[in-house]
């Protein structure tokens, strides 16, 4: 349930990562042109922008009611160490609902430079408030900062628990560059869907380059980071690895295995690469991998699951680098957007393999840490609640989401569907 | 265990963040029941509007408080937050599906242009209004009757917020709510001079008004019948005199939304509001739940100082915030108004275009740089220094790359072609 809230919530969090990023260098170009294509692009995104963040105000209090209805054990028992970050959290919430509101309705009626401004605490908070919560996952996985003693939490220091966390600092830019991917991704494809339809004015093409181009660099970046992050679980979440690989033996050189299922213990119909998976984790030839046999089976993850997730989003981050190179290389090139109209139909794709590779970027973190909901301290098992009538609202919930879902959608149709207000004079 | 301050402190916040989700919130959700009794027609539509228009700027922010409560009582009163969850889940989950109706409608509004589509989002809208009201005031009697027990699922999962007190205190929440939407929206109206439509909430603000007033008096009946500590506090304890000034605040708003004063009645009506939430937190203090005392449900010592240094540092960059939101909102800045702005003729912007081969070459040195420290070298700090430069390179990548892409400035005056001229 918990699970289905985050998959509506996450793909909200990158657009108020990246989204207030784009529309202030919009409007920060309309001061500086004087060019109303860029006050327009920077009023209806602001518009979209609010539409957006009302509906992740609504799933954010959802979530965090759920973690008192469905998880009291763990509120109950942990709240002292991580509750701190989700307060945090809501202050920069606080904050972005206040300055979202002052620079979505003030239009025309500050100063154009004071305008501006305003928008710079939404780009500031949209990161402190993922930033927060980012940091209780990350303490999840590597729980610090807190002595257990008889099942009651002492001695618990929560900035080092959450803050001095190394599992939290590759979650965080990983996380950071997706949003941009994700939100970049997503708009970009609608203007390329404009595109195809034989929409090209002025308009249509500032507003894919502000998103085409930030999601080309973050996923430029995203390969290193990625590569970087999964070598920190290589070290502090071993078990994990090996579900992500499908390892079942700790092992010297261990190779690496591309799609493929897990089954006894082995991976079959698989690609085999002799080597890899030492070479990857620990930069060594014949690195030792721990394997899942480190730990029984009571405590392994689902591997399956785990490892499907996880070369879902290489695989869909891989296809996105090329794209994005791609995209890169024809604009050093030649100084333009590519012409082919198959880049485009791809942009559409985009958007929404960007997504999936998100959420099961998050599945292989959460279900590849089971059956821990903190990591080696408290079983998933302990922490959920005891109250029945869970699948009932289960059901309601996802009929609402649908319900929001749609209703979003046409939402932004009809948005995008009023006509342009391209004249320099305003109304 | 910690020092009975300290681990009152967060308390403290907790109340005020839930005085201040019912005076903001709680008209916000008025206004969602006013929608749904605004009448027929052309007359009916503009009360629509116009409980629609006063919401607009502020909604997100006053609805951020309940979040603000939700976090701080689970991070300082763990034991507490989840004992109540438990047992008052379904409550909670009803409140949560009205949010979550109440706000999609909402902003889905904002999209919407046909009437009949109007319609159905207003009904959506305004059940969702007062199913949530409801939900947390019923919540609020299962708190304060003591039929929320310690520990997981303790309580009854009905009867502990379905009793006579429980039920009462929903109707009231609905009620208040609804009064005080009426007071400040006609406040509104009057602010824009718009004199009939303030007589219209001046009317219903009249009519709330001394319903909810009646309520709360028979409220004490109920509340005596069934739960007769907390008559006991509240007429003879800690609790009478606020108990007493929301009673005197309460007519004293009345009688200023009679004689048309609504600016003042709006702050009045909120403070009666308030009196009787601290009423409630003063008769059952310091007990959270029966056999729970504040200190014994608080957190660790590091944790409580630490929610209370966020918690003020958070404070000292809201509330400055917060108050620019509202004043911008009460002066009337948000209403719509003829443009300000001077026009602006268009010109090329340059200053980028003169760095794009620097930064061009800056973003490919940090993108080597970042790759080879995040890859090949090891430690923290050289990682940390390698995630920097990857970030320098989208940025000054960014900066270098779009500049050639962005369409040309238009010849000016500009002259819409024919593939801007329709709509995208």
């Amino acid at each position: 349930m918990q699970a289905l809230s985050f998959s509506v919530h996450i793909p909200l969090v990158c657009f108020g990562i990246s989204f207030p990023v784009m529309i202030l260098f919009a409007e920060a170009r309309w001061l500086r042109t004087g060019d109303p294509v860029y006050r327009e692009l920077a009023r209806r995104w602001g518009r979209v922008m609010i539409g957006l963040f009302g509906i992740g105000v609504i799933t954010g209090t959802i979530l965090s009611f759920e973690m008192g209805l469905l998880w009291p054990n763990f509120t109950a028992t942990f709240g002292g160490v991580f509750g701190l970050g989700f307060a945090i959290e809501g202050f920069s919430f606080f904050v972005e609902a206040i300055f979202i509101g002052i620079y979505v309705y003030g239009w025309n009626r500050l100063s154009p430079r004071l305008h501006l401004l305003t928008g710079i605490p939404i780009v500031i908070t949209g990161f402190t408030g993922s930033l927060m919560v980012i940091s209780v996952n990350a303490w999840m996985n590597h729980p610090t900062g807190f002595k257990l003693l008889h099942g009651k939490v002492i001695d618990a220091d929560p900035w080092k628990a959450l803050l001095g966390n190394s599992y939290f600092w590759n979650e965080l830019v990983h996380m950071y560059l997706a949003g941009y991917m994700v939100s970049g991704f997503l708009l970009a494809g609608v203007y390329a869907f404009a595109r195809l339809r034989g929409r090209w004015g002025r308009y249509e093409r500032a507003a894919i380059t502000i998103p085409l181009m930030l999601a080309v660099l973050a996923s430029i970046a995203q390969g290193p980071v990625g590569d970087w992050a999964a070598r920190d679980v290589a070290t502090t979440q071993p078990v994990k690895l090996a579900a992500i690989e499908g390892l079942a033996h700790t092992t010297r050189g261990a190779p690496e295995h591309l799609l493929g299922l897990y089954e006894d213990s082995k991976v079959k119909f698989g690609i085999e690469i002799p080597h890899l998976l030492s070479v990857l984790s620990f930069h060594s030839w014949d690195a030792k991998v721990i394997g899942l046999d480190s730990v029984p089976t009571s405590q392994q993850p689902p591997v399956n699951v785990v490892r499907f997730s996880f070369q879902t989003m290489v695989g869909i981050g891989t296809l996105l680098g090329a794209l994005s190179l791609f995209a890169l290389w024809v604009r050093l090139r030649r100084r333009r957007l590519p012409d082919s109209p198959w880049f485009y139909r791809a942009l559409i794709l985009a958007g929404p393999l960007s997504v999936v590779a998100l959420i099961a970027g998050w599945v292989v973190d959460e279900v590849g840490r089971q059956p821990w909901v903190v990591y080696h301290v408290m079983p998933t098992a302990d922490a959920v609640t005891g109250a029945p009538g869970i699948p009932v609202g289960y059901g309601a919930l996802v009929v609402v989401y649908a319900l929001v879902a749609a209703g979003l959608v046409w939402m932004l149709r009809r948005l995008a569907n009023r006509p342009l207000d391209l004249e320099p004079e305003f109304r | 265990m910690s020092s009975p301050v300290l681990s009152s402190i967060p308390m403290v916040f907790v109340l005020t963040g839930i005085v201040l989700y019912a005076v903001l919130a709680g008209a916000d959700f008025g206004a969602g029941f006013w929608t749904l009794f605004s009448g027929r027609g052309e007359h009916g539509l503009h009360i629509r509007e116009e409980a629609h228009h006063s919401m607009g700027p502020v909604w997100e922010a006053n609805h951020v408080w309940l979040i603000f409560v939700l976090t701080v009582f689970w991070t300082a009163y763990p034991t507490a937050f989840g004992s109540i969850a438990s047992t008052l889940a379904a409550p909670l989950f009803l409140a949560g599906l009205g949010i979550v109706l109440r706000g999609a409608a909402y902003a889905l509004r904002s999209g919407a242009s046909a009437p009949r589509e109007n319609l159905v989002l207003d009904t959506v809208f305004s059940l969702s209004s007062i199913v949530t009201p409801f939900a947390l005031g019923t919540m609020v009697g299962a708190i304060a009757g003591g039929r929320v027990l310690v520990g997981d699922d303790a309580g009854h999962r009905f009867t502990s917020w379905l009793s006579a007190t429980s039920l009462f205190d929903g109707v009231l929440a609905v009620a208040t709510a609804a009064y005080l939407a009426a007071v400040y929206l006609a406040a509104d109206a009057t602010r824009r001079e718009e004199p009939e439509l303030a007589g219209e909430f001046r009317q219903r603000a009249l009519l709330t008004g001394v319903l909810a007033g009646g309520l709360a008096v028979v409220g004490l009946i109920v509340v005596h019948h069934d739960q007769h500590v907390l008559y006991h506090e509240l007429l003879h304890g800690r609790a009478l005199p606020a108990v007493l000034v929301s009673a005197v605040a309460g007519v004293v708003a009345l009688a200023l939304v009679y004689w048309r004063r609504f600016e003042p009645a709006r702050y009045v009506a909120a403070l009666a509001i308030a009196a009787v939430l601290i009423g409630w937190a003063l008769a059952q203090w310091p007990r959270v739940l029966p056999g729970l005392t504040i200190r014994q449900a608080a957190a660790p010592h590091d944790t409580l100082v630490a929610v209370i240094v966020a918690v003020l540092a958070g404070g000292a960059i809201v509330f400055p915030s917060i108050a620019w939101l509202f004043r911008l909102s009460l002066r009337g800045q948000f209403d719509p108004t003829s443009e300000v702005d001077a026009p602006r003729s268009p010109r090329p912007d340059t200053s980028l275009d003169a760095l794009v081969p620097t930064t061009g070459r800056f973003a490919l040195a940090t993108l080597i740089a970042g790759i080879g420290l995040l890859t090949f070298a090891n430690g923290h700090v050289a990682h940390a220094i390698g995630v920097a430069m990857l970030l320098a390179f989208v940025a000054t990548a960014f900066l270098a790359l779009v500049p050639a892409l962005m369409p040309e400035p238009p010849a000016s005056p500009p002259v819409p072609g024919p593939d801007e001229s329709q709509p995208s």
